[in-house]
């Protein structure tokens, strides 16, 4: 009885994703109007991609990581200063170029990695939270001395074509996304992608193994940060239109790391069924809360009840399905029994 | 060095010490509750506004100070029993970043429901302390600071009393020390965790009266927190006096820090130089100062 | 016995393609004493007062299997984590081949040719059996993540190597059932035979097992004893061995070393071992010369 290795079962894989593709490209473009791209689609893609880039440092590599915001602030005033200062490179190379100092403001913070783990780490993250907020926010040069520190986003011109509309952006903002998932979704296959799990799961035996610990810990936080700056200045040009601090802070953060718990860890997938679940929740509850309560379910309350309900949720996950949402359709679907081979 | 300004100096140093206090008191919250259970409780902080807000509210309503403190205490309790029975009693076995994300959902739900039952306005909390300053010897100290460093004392004293000379203080140390062998010997872990989260409780309400007296009772009182970490990563996450001299020395690094550093930036350090600090001792001794080194056993 | 194992042709239990893998010689080390792998010399290590290992000196031939006994705490394991670089003794060196050292490089024992397995098991949980034992060749991979990326050429070949080689070992210790299995969801002795063939698969020299049968079946620990001395036989590997079924270790080793307290207090074949007062001594629990009686 020789054992050899299945191809035939990843192929039935791609199909469901190239059928989503296929619509998010061919029909919606169509059918869809200016709110839900706006509002929801926009959005949903580009948090997703951030969650994405999280789910890779924290869900795989198992390094936790309380800074998020912070480096998808620096991909979003990167992308703006070298649209803005160098001459004639197109926008959508200015956006993908941002990602590299925040990969690079990644690699420093989590450098610390070497020493420290779980809690202690989290600090380390949390101090470049802090410090990129503040630093962002003081030297008038980042913001080109606009003196309300809010930059407007210029207008989203690619190759000659106009995508400043709803639905330009949100091709554009499919279009990287699909592509940067793509390279995700071959990464975790690959030898350094099992090396961020075998670091994860068990950091000395991977190093009696033999793979390269620290170099492991500063590539996840490297891609990691690439992917998220990339989500930070596509949430800047193609989704907020404006390029302020104030939505790159704590809450923000947080937020991204509620996607990759509520959406799975260590799931590519589960970084858009997070998003799409923290999208399209509070927009439920508000719809909710006013049918039900009428009046009294003003703006403060509608934020009160999702926080409460947001964390009861991670509570919840954590307890019964710590996996995710990914993880959960997946039994649904197979009829409740627990994983046996691993999952993307 | 002539023409340094010694009086500003340790004024300064002085106010940034008393501060610093602050922050141990809500560090000593965490410490209570790692130390028994191993779990870094991200909910401290909304505890405290919780605690703050409930007071605050019964005041405002007339309650006698008295009374108000007893309620937000038995509200506190049964508060603490309710966080081990929902959350901590299911995800016993987990991994303790399991544990501090659920802290982290907990600390939502706790900030959500203070805020949707007594409102989202600032309440302002008076404690009765008229904050002339003192003088002494030119030095202005402020009153209301050192009567929260007066408090801050009284508790570690007695948390240190309790936990060497009372028997449910020794079976805190017990399970702090060793899960498994205080379980053995027959002691009940899940009242000894509500125990310890009612403990927090008291300690998030003293914290959180305090801190409500100086900022004001609002929203953002919950974020004290977040100057309570760097305080716990120096002073260890496990030791009480640890929580103190870290405390300390936070408290004046970040105001000396932003009084003579702080002009060459433009100010506003604060908001990270206590975490710089943090990571600059973590890098040295990842244990803390106090802290106990894990020696894992392969 | 243990030096013809290298002139020995390697032959494969299995026929098929995987002949090819297998007749692969394994390195050799030219040792400071002549055919030693892996000697200790004067190791001592002490924990905060305690005395976990002293003064042991203990020489392993290429090819052999030696195992190392004796009672609970009597510092077996310490000396296993010495070896593999995870404890820096207080006095002593380690010899690996020709290279001594005071503390084994952990980071770079694949490519001294050291493998070993845990006393509670270390296997990644988020990766299938297939995974687990492939991501083992990971010493021996050059590419850099982009060209993992990209899968062409050289990270290619070296891809398809791995898994190759981790499909060879799969059938070699008789898991081709559960190859895709995630090893958390394994019965507990198959798992242990997962973590034996992480470490096979790098085609170690000296191969360190930390009680590899421990909370197994006498079925169970037939069957990895047989893999243990077929991995021997097979390619060559030098066994350090910790265990504590008696039976097992006299059945299995060409050596055994038998400590107590941290010391050494026999070495010999398993006859030698077996009627050797002192190791009576230490398993009956009598108290030493000169040593405290409570424990």
């Amino acid at each position: 009885m020789s054992f050899s290795i299945s191809s035939c079962v990843r192929n039935r894989a791609w199909l469901v994703p190239l059928v989503v593709l296929l619509i998010a490209f061919g029909v919606v473009p169509l059918v869809g109007g200016t709110y839900l791209f706006d509002a929801i689609l926009t959005p949903f893609l580009v948090l997703s991609l951030a969650a994405l880039g999280l789910n890779l440092l924290t869900g795989y590599a198992g390094q936790l990581s309380l800074g998020t915001a912070a480096f998808m602030a620096v991909g979003a005033y990167a992308a703006y200063n070298f649209n803005l200062r160098v001459p004639h490179l197109p926008l959508a190379v200015s956006i993908i170029l941002a990602g590299v100092p925040a990969a690079v403001i990644g690699i420093f913070f989590g450098l610390p990695s070497l020493r420290l783990r779980g809690f202690y780490l989290a600090v380390s993250t949390l101090a470049a939270q802090f410090f990129v907020q503040w630093a962002l926010n003081k030297f008038n040069w980042f913001s080109n001395d606009n003196p309300s520190g809010v930059i407007d986003a210029p207008a989203l011109v690619l190759f000659g074509i106009n995508f400043d509309s709803s639905v330009g952006r949100y091709l554009l903002t499919l279009t990287m996304v699909t592509l940067l998932t793509a390279l995700a979704a071959r990464l975790v296959k690959t030898q350094t992608g099992h090396n961020f799990i075998a670091v994860r799961d068990n950091e000395l035996a991977a190093r009696v193994v033999g793979v390269p610990v620290l170099k492991t810990k500063l590539l996840a936080f490297g891609i990691s940060s690439f992917y998220i700056g990339i989500a930070g200045a596509l949430w800047a040009f193609a989704y907020l239109r404006t390029v302020e601090p104030a939505g790159f802070d704590l809450d923000r953060s947080f937020q991204i790391l509620f996607i990759i718990i509520i959406g799975g860890l260590a799931s590519i997938r589960g970084a858009f069924l997070g998003a799409a679940f923290i999208v399209v929740f509070p927009l439920i509850l508000s719809r909710l809360g006013s049918f039900l309560l009428g009046s009294i379910f003003d703006s403060g309350v509608l934020d009160m009840s999702q926080r409460i309900v947001v964390g009861a949720l991670i509570i919840l996950f954590l307890i019964a399905e710590p996996n995710g949402l990914s993880s959960l359709f997946a039994r649904i679907s197979r009829g409740f029994p627990k994983p046996l081979t691993p999952e993307t | 060095m002539s023409g340094f300004d010694w009086q500003f100096f340790l004024e300064v140093l002085v106010g940034g010490l008393l501060s610093g206090v602050m922050y141990s008191l809500v560090a000593i919250g965490f410490v209570l509750i790692y130390k028994t259970s191993g779990v870094l409780n991200f909910a401290q902080g909304s505890m405290l506004l919780f605690a703050a807000l409930t007071f605050v509210s019964l005041v405002e309503r007339h309650l006698p100070f008295a009374l108000a403190l007893g309620i937000t205490f038995a509200v506190m309790v049964l508060l603490g029993i309710g966080i081990e029975r929902t959350v901590l009693r299911p995800l016993v076995n987990k991994p303790p970043i399991t544990l501090f994300m659920a802290t982290l959902g907990l600390s939502y739900i706790i900030e959500g429901a203070a805020q949707l039952i007594w409102g989202t306005q600032v309440h302002a909390l008076d404690l009765g302390i008229d904050d002339t300053p003192f003088v002494v010897g030119g030095v202005f100290i402020s009153k209301f600071d050192l009567f929260a460093a007066g408090v801050a004392a009284v508790m570690v004293a007695g948390l240190t009393a309790f936990f060497r000379y009372t028997r449910t203080g020794l079976a805190f140390r017990a399970v702090a020390d060793d899960q498994f062998a205080a379980y053995a010997i027959g002691l009940q872990l899940p009242k000894i965790w509500a125990a310890v989260w009612t403990a927090a409780g008291v300690v998030a309400i003293v914290a959180g009266l305090l801190w409500g007296a100086r900022l004001g009772v609002q929203f953002s009182l919950s974020l004290v927190v977040l100057k309570a970490l760097p305080v716990l990563v120096l002073g260890g996450f496990d030791s009480i006096p640890g929580a103190i001299v870290g405390g300390l020395i936070i408290g004046a690094s970040e105001k000396l820090a932003e009084v003579y550093l702080g002009p060459y930036f433009n100010g506003g350090i604060e908001s990270w130089f206590a975490y710089v600090v943090a990571l600059g001792f973590l890098l040295i001794r990842p244990s803390g100062l106090f802290g106990q080194k894990l020696v894992e056993r392969v | 016995m243990s030096s013809s194992a290298f002139t020995e042709p390697l032959t494969s239990l299995h026929a098929g393609p995987q002949r090819t893998l297998l007749s692969e010689p394994t390195r050799k080390y030219a040792a400071a004493t002549p055919d030693a792998a892996l000697r200790l010399e004067a190791i001592t290590l002490s924990f905060g007062g305690v005395k976990a290992v002293s003064e042991i000196d203990l020489t392993v031939q290429s090819g052999e299997i030696r195992a190392i006994i004796g009672p609970n705490g009597a510092g077996k394991s310490s000396l296993i984590n010495i070896v593999s670089g995870i404890y820096q003794p207080d006095e002593g060196r380690v010899w690996i081949g020709e290279r001594q050292y005071r503390r084994v490089p952990t980071q770079r024992l694949a490519s001294l040719g050291v493998a070993r397995t845990f006393q509670n098991l270390a296997l990644f949980k988020g990766l299938s059996v297939l995974d687990n034992i492939a991501t083992a060749r990971v010493a021996f991979r050059r590419a850099g993540f982009l060209g993992q990326l990209i899968g062409v050429g050289r990270a290619r070949r070296e891809h398809e190597d791995a898994f190759q080689r981790a499909a060879a070992i799969i059938d070699f210790l008789d898991l081709a059932a559960v190859g895709d299995r995630l090893v958390g969801t394994l019965p507990y002795g198959l798992q242990k035979r997962v973590e034996l063939g992480r470490a096979l698969v790098a085609r170690p020299s000296i191969l360190l097992l930390d009680e590899p049968m421990a909370g197994m079946t006498a079925t169970e620990k037939q069957e990895m004893a047989r893999f243990v001395r077929a991995a021997r036989d097979e390619f060559g590997t030098t066994v350090i061995l910790i265990e504590h079924d008696i039976a097992v270790v006299m059945g299995l080793s060409d050596r055994i070393a038998v400590l107590d307290y941290g010391r050494k207090i026999a070495d010999g074949t398993p006859v030698e071992v077996r009627t050797n007062p002192a190791v009576i001594d230490a398993y009956m629990g009598v108290a030493h010369e000169g040593e405290e009686e409570s424990r």
